[in-house]
């Protein structure tokens, strides 16, 4: 027969102060533990949603990125005169020919530095990212030093708001808009006329291209013909794989970190729960025995007092992931090491988060809980009663 | 000698509690010293700089590189005493895992603008006689196991191909803090070959190093050099080797105070546990300490003997925590190899380790110690655990 649930969660308020206690340490690291990762799940999110299913990106070959990158035109000819790029209405075929640079910019806050990425688009560029508006402003005229910036430059750095002006490459921009690129990691950008661009950083080449694919399902062959052509030393990625695999090492370091921490601090909390429930056994000695004596048996114990220590550890996994969910509000920035450019994500809590953060807890609560209740399941039932 | 005794039979009445205790305290000020260390790292670039160099580089950022032909007219600029250049290369020695700096240099001019960076007068003459030699610091020979004569080829990101260097050297540094991390090469075997390719990219260099004279004319010397070339197609960036550093760390900002922050909440966790104990402690013994008050003991007494006790519990786990901080980090540093260049725990660290004990100590007895002070001696008598 097992011990009635309400005695195991009345012994929880019947020691207010070191239930609190111990929660509370427990509720902090599953915090440190969710928010973790939810840092790592927004960063991949914003960048894997960048991409586009049948859009492709053309670098030069083991660039890694488009800063580094370098198509020169007659390459970028050669790859515009593919068969397999959509053709759209006007009769102009989809593809976007871009410079990207980085400049320093300063922030809004701090007035610190950080690298911005400027980008030189055209209208099949724009028509080739449809999650991309404008917001605020207009869109910027070809042929001018008009720029667009988007969400998180405007509001993160100085002169990028709407009419605000940027001195870079020897010219003054003015920024007559501003779009929104859905939480993806373009609305860490701020986007130009591509030739302009050209001329102002003294380029002759672009950096990377863009297309899309009549058929998606064409890429392995687009990709062969692309990398086997002797005239051009470009590769060809998948625009949702190329940005995901940007996000690799950052996303791969805050999760390295954040566990590697989360579990020396689980150290901490597990510790904190086996001395409470040592306590509880200590204090319940002759409580234990009576109720052995009233032919509960050893399991049930054993039971009861793991039951405990679960609980306390439930109680801290919601506390810490209500804290937790409290974080989606905010929204980092930072430099994301591989591409040397700023990036702004949020805080994403998923259903799997909430489910590791929850084990997470439990598994803490079992663990520290496991002694005591094994303690309290062997004590003689003498024993305990003269204890008492 | 009774009252020192009493306190220590006290801590160690409940051995297993008390164990543990001290283990979870453990625990917190390692990794809260180990945490302090990461971040300390990231800033070691900036401490190991010299304040009578200074870096110029494109304004617009660093991705844009300023034409050589600058060397010759900053070096004319009043309190420069010396000037060098160096690229960045960004090559992927077999693997993208395998990351470490990479920088072509202008051979002698640079060596010399650096002295922390040690290198012997036969492996010196070596490297700068051979236009393909390399040097490479003692840390990034040691992890990939180089000896000196070796050949090690690099996939260039930036300058595509495989370019093949010879080590002629291996140095070290001159400091604990010096990076001996970084890999150098000829700028002219670079140069030469980028010409040869792409002739518009060649004759470019990321950043020039100048020595000044006097490192009081920082500022001066660096706005003399940046009105050289205003409004020129280049125009520069020169501010001092330290703030060059400071805006890389700065770029990370937002990691590195998530990671102190992290490091507080620690010894907040901790100082939960401790507390805990502490008042478990207390109310067990809440018919001791009426017995005290009651053989004639002042408040003041037991205050103290539950303050000493949470104390002695809390600094004995500080210590150790301090003395497991070392090998932790060196295999902390170790496992994530050259990323993070100059790990080392500070005295600053150690401080405020013994600090935070401290505090979990003091905090921990705080209420109990306010409850016994208080308790009336009938109501601790009757008082059952």
């Amino acid at each position: 027969m097992a011990i009635p649930f309400n005695y195991i969660a009345r012994n929880m308020v019947a020691r207010r102060l070191t239930t609190v206690l111990t929660a509370g340490g427990m509720a902090l690291v599953v915090y440190v533990f969710a928010t973790v990762l939810m840092l790592a799940a927004g960063l991949e999110k914003t960048l894997v949603a960048t991409g586009q299913d049948d859009n492709v990106v053309v670098i030069r070959r083991s660039s890694q990125t488009e800063v580094q990158s370098g198509i020169d035109r007659l390459q970028a000819g050669i790859v515009e005169s593919l068969p397999d790029i959509v053709v759209a209405a006007d009769g102009k075929r989809l593809v976007s020919k871009e410079p990207v640079v980085l400049i320093n910019l300063p922030k809004r806050k701090t007035g610190k530095p950080a690298n911005v990425v400027i980008r030189g688009v055209t209208e099949a560029g724009l028509a080739l990212r449809p999650q991309v508006r404008l917001v605020e402003g207009r869109m910027f005229v070809p042929g001018t030093a008009e720029v667009i910036a988007g969400r998180s430059i405007a509001d993160g750095f100085q002169g990028a708001g709407l009419g605000e002006t940027l001195r870079f490459a020897s010219r003054d921009w003015t920024v007559v808009g501003v779009f929104d690129a859905g939480h993806t990691g373009f609305d860490s950008e701020i986007w130009g006329d591509a030739e302009q661009m050209l001329q102002a950083f003294r380029r002759n080449g672009f950096s990377s291209m863009l297309f899309r694919l009549v058929d998606a399902d064409r890429f392995d062959a687009v990709k062969t013909t692309l990398e086997s052509d002797p005239r051009l030393t470009l590769e060809a990625k998948r625009e949702k794989r190329f940005y995901a695999e940007q996000s690799e090492a950052l996303s791969k370091f805050i999760s390295y970190l954040g566990t590697g921490i989360s579990v020396i601090f689980s150290i901490g909390a597990v510790i904190g729960a086996a001395i409470t429930m040592y306590a509880s056994v200590a204090s319940r000695t002759g409580e234990i025995g009576t109720l052995r004596a009233l032919g509960f048996s050893r399991a049930a114990i054993l039971t009861a007092f793991l039951g405990e220590a679960l609980l306390l550890g439930l109680l801290g996994g919601v506390i810490g992931l209500v804290g937790a969910s409290a974080m989606q509000a905010l929204s980092i920035s930072t430099t994301n090491f591989q591409t040397f450019a700023e990036i702004a994500f949020s805080f994403t809590l998923t259903p799997r988060i909430v489910i590791i953060s929850l084990i997470f807890a439990l598994g803490m609560g079992f663990v520290g809980g496991f002694l005591p209740a094994a303690r309290a399941a062997r004590m003689k039932i003498v024993d305990a009663l003269r204890a008492a | 000698m009774f009252v020192p005794l009493l306190v220590l039979r006290n801590a160690f009445r409940h051995r297993l509690r008390t164990t543990l205790t001290i283990v979870g305290i453990i625990v917190a000020i390692t990794a809260f010293g180990l945490l302090r260390t990461i971040v300390d790292a990231w800033y070691a670039g900036a401490e190991a700089s010299s304040s009578a160099r200074l870096i110029t580089r494109s304004s617009v950022s660093l991705v844009f590189s300023l034409p050589l032909n600058y060397a010759q007219k900053i070096r004319q600029v009043e309190g420069v005493s010396s000037v060098a250049w160096a690229n960045w290369f960004g090559g992927v020695y077999v693997s993208e895992r395998n990351f470490f700096a990479q920088f072509a240099i202008s051979g002698a001019s640079y060596l010399d603008m650096y002295p922390e960076f040690v290198l012997s007068d036969g492996e010196r003459k070596a490297f700068l006689a051979d236009r393909v030699g390399a040097v490479a610091g003692r840390k990034l020979a040691d992890k990939y196991g180089w000896k000196v004569g070796d050949q090690i080829p690099l996939r260039g990101t930036i300058y595509p191909g495989t370019w093949t260097f010879t080590l002629r050297g291996i140095y070290d540094g001159a400091e604990a803090g010096t990076d001996t991390s970084t890999f150098f090469f000829h700028f002219d075997y670079l140069n030469e070959s980028i010409k040869r390719l792409y002739p518009r990219r060649g004759d470019q260099t990321g950043v020039f190093v100048e020595r000044l004279r006097d490192p009081e004319a920082a500022a001066a010397v660096s706005q003399a050099i940046d009105t050289t070339f205003r409004n020129s197609l280049a125009e520069t960036l020169t501010e001092t080797e330290k703030a060059f550093q400071l805006g890389f760390v700065a770029m990370s900002e937002a990691i590195l105070l998530a990671i102190q922050a992290v490091s507080y909440v620690v010894i907040v966790i901790i100082m939960a546990v401790m507390a805990n104990t502490m008042a478990m402690t207390a109310r067990e013994r809440y018919g001791e300490y009426a017995t005290f008050k009651a053989l004639g003991f002042s408040n003041g007494f037991v205050v103290m003997l539950i303050v000493a006790e949470s104390l002695g519990i809390a600094l004995l786990g500080g210590l150790l925590g301090v003395a497991f901080t070392f090998p932790m980090a060196d295999v902390f540093a170790s496992s994530v190899g050259s990323i993070l260049t100059g790990f080392r725990v500070s005295e600053t660290t150690i401080g405020l380790q013994v600090g935070a004990a401290f505090v979990i100590g003091l905090v921990a007895a705080a209420v109990p110690a306010w409850n016994a002070a208080r308790i009336r001696i009938v109501d601790g008598l009757r008082a059952i655990g």
